[in-house]
């Protein structure tokens, strides 16, 4: 799972980013993100959150610094190796972005098709994910069928499907009930033991208590600090410290 | 994590799924969104194709069958009113033709044939009908293709026996034909050549705009790691379906068509018109024209999608 001699998954050191003209929405942005460690980002909405996971997912190049990601300078990573790097990230949008013409189980199973896994092997891993999420009574509908909570469910199982390497959440809990959440932090929980870096955006401060061994990076303002020592190097020990809120 | 189905569940929902899914990766792309009215274009493309094609090769045919008719043809007319003059000049100048090597045959055309090729022009003749006197004709073939040199020999060999005699090379009769059937050959070629032009233009657009409405669906897949190439294929498959499709019903037409001017022109009969029948090979030819349309509207698609993919990250 280590993927560098100093077992980084992550690596940003002074990265900025801004669109067009306008002002940073991002701005000195330095952390490391380790194998196996549950994260959240918070801050408040306009922080910066979502920039930060789209350069996270490389859906965005930096306007400036270094991004190192499983080892590799990500920024001057040519094109054609960025399919690769993306397979090995499970990616929960804010918007789901479900593909609205495929049923629920297509959409879950597209992560497996685009890396070429034939159709006879995906029937098992992807209603066993949609069983899970507790849509297996729903693997025929299209997303426009699908509540919003249903839509969420549908995108993190597409997320986790195909056990990535990092998973990286933007507000995933935001449109399901709270048992569902908290279903759903479960299963975050379980990927990351079993060796998945996971990164949850959220502003619901309630849910970082509900992950006691999570690591919590604040945005204000496109800046980022540090409550829990998330960025310190080395990283301090996972905290067991908080106590669980079930 | 995992849950287990009953057995069984698993391979029943499978064997549903695959009956309707076929290839999961080409159902990205909603199939109609694409087509539109590509497939018509396209039938309506190779029909023209096809048209062109096969009168290009028709001209060809017309052209390299006279040629190769009338390369090595001469003829000598002798214009003399008196018959009995006439035809001792025309038996003589066969005799002189036929001692001369390289003259592989010469023959007198008969009475019969000579007025059968004027009847169109003086009408029908009564036998021994000499109001208006008809030249006789000795139709001779060379070895070798005729030369301003060949002409000059001959034509003095001819006037030492047949002072009445002229002789003309075939092929300089039908110079400007030739010239203009070049002509049309070339507009033929030209015109398929558009055609292809025309429907590379069609697909580009129409993949252009599959590719806007589908922005959202193609930066998802790219982003769960989705290669061009990938993306690329889904697009060529259902282009290529189109062009199949289309492809086949524009051949239909397109035949129908040249099958339809061929009987026109066949029932009228003439020896030029008619060396110009398609043969076997052409027939092949004008077959392969949707599968050349179908790979020319897969590449153009394929460019295209790896071009607008590239300004994508």
């Amino acid at each position: 799972m280590n993927s560098t001699a100093t077992g980084e998954i992550v690596q940003f050191d002074n990265v900025g980013l801004r669109y067009g003209s306008d002002r940073e929405v991002l701005s000195d942005v330095s952390f490391t993100l380790y194998p196996g460690t549950f994260y959240f980002l918070t801050g408040a909405s306009g922080a910066g959150k979502t920039s930060l996971l789209k350069l996270l997912y490389l859906a965005q190049r930096p306007s400036r610094g270094m991004i190192r990601m499983f080892g590799t300078d990500a920024i001057t990573l040519p094109r054609e190796r960025l399919p690769g790097f993306r397979r090995r990230l499970g990616v929960v949008f804010q918007d789901f972005r479900l593909v609205p013409h495929l049923s629920a189980f297509d959409n879950v199973a597209l992560p497996l098709r685009v890396a070429g896994v034939p159709d006879r092997e995906l029937l098992r891993p992807v209603a066993d994910m949609l069983e899970w999420v507790g849509l297996a009574d729903r693997m025929h509908a299209q997303p426009a069928q699908l509540s919003g909570g249903e839509q969420q469910r549908v995108a993190i199982a597409r997320a986790v499907i195909g056990r990535p390497e990092l998973l990286v959440a933007d507000e995933p809990t935001g449109n399901v009930d709270p048992d569902m959440a908290i279903k759903l932090l479960r299963l975050f929980e379980a990927l990351n033991r079993l060796g998945t870096t996971v990164v949850v955006a959220t502003h619901d401060v309630h849910l970082l208590r509900k992950v006691p061994d999570s690591l919590i990076m604040r945005l204000d303002k496109g800046r980022l600090s540090d409550p829990t020592g998330a960025l310190r190097y080395p990283p301090r020990p996972h905290v067991a410290a908080r106590p669980r809120e079930d | 994590m995992a849950l287990q189905l009953p057995a069984g569940v698993h391979e029943a929902i499978a064997q549903g799924w695959r009956s309707v899914s076929g290839n999961g990766q080409s159902e990205l792309i909603p199939q109609a969104r694409l087509s539109g009215p590509m497939p018509w274009v396209i039938a309506i493309m190779v029909a023209l194709t096809v048209i062109a094609a096969a009168a290009g090769l028709s001209f060809s045919n017309t052209a390299r069958n006279a040629a190769d008719e009338l390369s090595g043809g001469v003829t000598v007319q002798i214009v003399n009113a008196n018959p009995v003059e006439r035809d001792r000049q025309a038996v003589a100048a066969v005799g002189r033709l036929r001692a001369i090597p390289g003259v592989v045959d010469a023959n007198m055309v008969s009475q019969a044939e000579v007025e059968r090729l004027i009847e169109p022009w003086l009408g029908a003749r009564a036998a021994g009908d000499e109001a208006i006197p008809v030249p006789a004709l000795v139709d001779a073939r060379l070895r070798d293709p005729l030369t301003a040199e060949t002409l000059g020999a001959l034509r003095r060999a001819v006037r030492e026996v047949a002072p009445d005699g002229r002789v003309d090379g075939q092929s300089s009769w039908l110079k400007p034909v030739f010239s203009a059937i070049q002509s049309l050959q070339w507009l033929s070629l030209a015109l398929v050549g558009l055609l292809a032009f025309a429907t590379s233009a069609a697909v580009l657009l129409a993949v252009r705009s599959a590719l806007g409405s589908n922005r959202d669906t193609i930066e998802i897949v790219h982003l769960l790691g989705g290669t061009d190439a990938q993306i690329a294929r889904i697009f060529q498959r259902s282009v290529g379906f189109d062009a199949a499709g289309g492809g086949a019903v524009g051949l239909a037409l397109g035949l129908v068509v040249v099958l339809f001017l061929g009987q026109q022109f066949a029932e009228l009969g003439a020896g030029l018109v008619n060396s110009g029948a398609l043969v076997w090979s052409d027939w092949l030819l004008l077959a392969l024209v949707p599968a050349g349309f179908v790979l020319l509207a897969m590449l153009t698609a394929r460019i295209t999608v790896l071009a607008a993919l590239k300004r994508m990250l």
